[in-house]
């Protein structure tokens, strides 16, 4: 344990993180962009259309990894918040902060394509279904966390509030998704279920989807890196580090 | 003063704020007239068939009755920020989480009990089945305990800030999205005739947790914002 705080504080120092960031992100960029262009190459061409919903059932390889998306983050920022109130880690409260917006972003793309795939299937946009209401929750739990960071005009202090506000929010995640699920099956039977009975699924579909679900995961880390690395040197700007980070070593005095 | 025990200073608060409740008691009338105001506006807007009113009435009052739980709020931290009286709070001698307890009882005593007061009058008026009312009621005093816990972490960590309101709002209806469910859906399940039990105990299970994690909550959110 103490071995593990003291790699954490390492990587906690602003200058370290910004260096390690830096060599990162364009591999984890890179990476994203050409798995997900592999990936969406299989889905949207290759793969075979579902014989049920014809080719709209394609969003899928958008829908499905942005929605696990969607719970992945919240986990992660409320982790990262978790972190940064215990330990004190600017880094990690930094990460929280910068890890919402992706969240909020992931989780607007899962429920536009969600109602754009279900005006064909479903014959309408929106259904209060069980999954659709709690994911749209979610949006509204990354809302506050955002909004409360904003709010609050010292940086630090806003991070910290806003990460408890992540952990009682993940505390409170599951029982949402319990209780939407119960009303839900109070007030009708399940409408449509896309996975009832499916056990498994084709190798041709579900390679996309592996592939898709990586490739989201890249696209996270890089544009977390990078939006954590930005708030870091706009944060410690006038600090020697973000000086040389940005316009090189100082030259000494003539 | 003189250091008192744990007990004195929890009954200490909620005197202090019982105080100064009634002191402007106009405006703490402020969420009975709401929730008054908008029982009326429903037949209003949906017009008058009693089947219709009989069928949603339960829904209704529950949502009017967490909106208005939400009016108070805002102003539940603010005054003793302002005047600097958390701060004594912060620095006082007894746990900050008993203080905070102490807070959020009377903000349940002077909102929620009112509003449940009320509930019989306002479930009459839109023709909730006579049934179904000590449900509605059972549900309320189980709920409403759990939206001033909630309400008073969300209003601590907003404590100060210019537009608290808006984002109040933002924060707490996410986080009391299970509570509206449970209460509205025992009110529902007694009108259909199934059993209510386990809302009921899920609304139970909601309050047990919220007493006994809520102040410890509320008290970090409170020294997070002030140091």
């Amino acid at each position: 344990m103490n071995g593990f705080l003291v790699w954490l504080n390492s990587f906690g120092s602003p200058e370290k993180f910004h260096r390690v960031a830096l060599r990162f992100e364009p591999w984890l960029l890179g990476l994203a962009l050409l798995v997900g262009a592999v990936g969406l190459y299989l889905g949207l061409v290759k793969a075979p259309a579902d014989y049920l919903q014809g080719e709209s059932a394609r969003i899928m390889y958008i829908h499905i990894p942005a929605a696990w998306m969607s719970l992945f983050i919240y986990g992660f920022m409320a982790f990262s918040g978790f972190c940064a109130l215990v330990w004190r880690f600017k880094v990690a409260e930094l990460m929280a902060m910068a890890a919402a917006p992706i969240g909020a972003g992931f989780t607007a793309v899962t429920l536009i394509t969600g109602s754009l795939w279900g005006r064909p299937t479903w014959g309408t946009y929106w259904v209060w279904d069980a999954r659709l209401t709690s994911e749209l929750v979610l949006l509204f739990l990354f809302f506050g966390v955002i909004g409360l960071y904003n709010a609050i005009e010292d940086q630090r202090k806003g991070a910290r509030a806003a990460s408890l506000l992540a952990l009682i929010g993940l505390v409170n995640l599951p029982i949402i998704h319990f209780s939407v699920n119960w009303w839900n099956t109070l007030h009708q039977g399940n409408s449509i279920n896309l996975f009832a009975g499916k056990s498994s699924i084709h190798p041709s579909m579900l390679w996309p989807l592996i592939l898709m679900a990586l490739a989201t995961k890249f696209w996270f880390g890089a544009s977390l890196l990078a939006r954590t690395r930005i708030a870091l040197i706009e944060f410690e700007a006038g600090k020697e580090w973000a000086q040389t980070a940005l316009f090189g070593p100082r030259r000494p005095e003539a | 003063m003189r250091k008192g025990s744990v007990l004195s200073a929890f009954f200490g608060v909620m005197r202090r704020d019982a105080l100064s409740l009634w002191r402007r008691r106009a405006d703490a009338l402020n969420p009975i007239w709401f929730a008054a105001i908008v029982v009326t506006l429903f037949p209003l807007a949906l017009g008058p068939e009693a089947a219709k009113l009989a069928r949603i009435a339960g829904g209704v009052i529950w949502v009017i009755v967490l909106l208005a739980s939400l009016l108070s709020l805002d102003a539940l931290f603010r005054a003793d920020l302002e005047e600097g009286s958390l701060d004594l709070m912060l620095t006082s001698a007894q746990p900050l989480a008993v203080l905070a307890a102490a807070k959020i009882l009377l903000h349940w005593l002077a909102t929620g009990l009112p509003l449940l007061a009320i509930t019989p009058i306002a479930a009459t008026a839109l023709g909730l089945s006579p049934k179904a009312l000590p449900v509605l009621l059972t549900s309320l005093a189980l709920g409403t305990p759990i939206i001033s816990v909630i309400g008073a972490c969300a209003a601590a960590l907003t404590a100060g800030l210019r537009r608290a309101g808006m984002l109040l709002s933002l924060i707490v209806l996410p986080l009391v999205v299970p509570v509206l469910i449970f209460g509205a859906g025992a009110v529902e399940a007694s009108l259909t005739g199934t059993s209510t039990t386990q809302p009921m105990l899920f609304l139970a299970a909601g309050l047990v947790a919220s007493i006994a994690l809520g102040p410890m909550v509320c008290a970090a959110a409170l020294r997070l914002g002030n140091h």
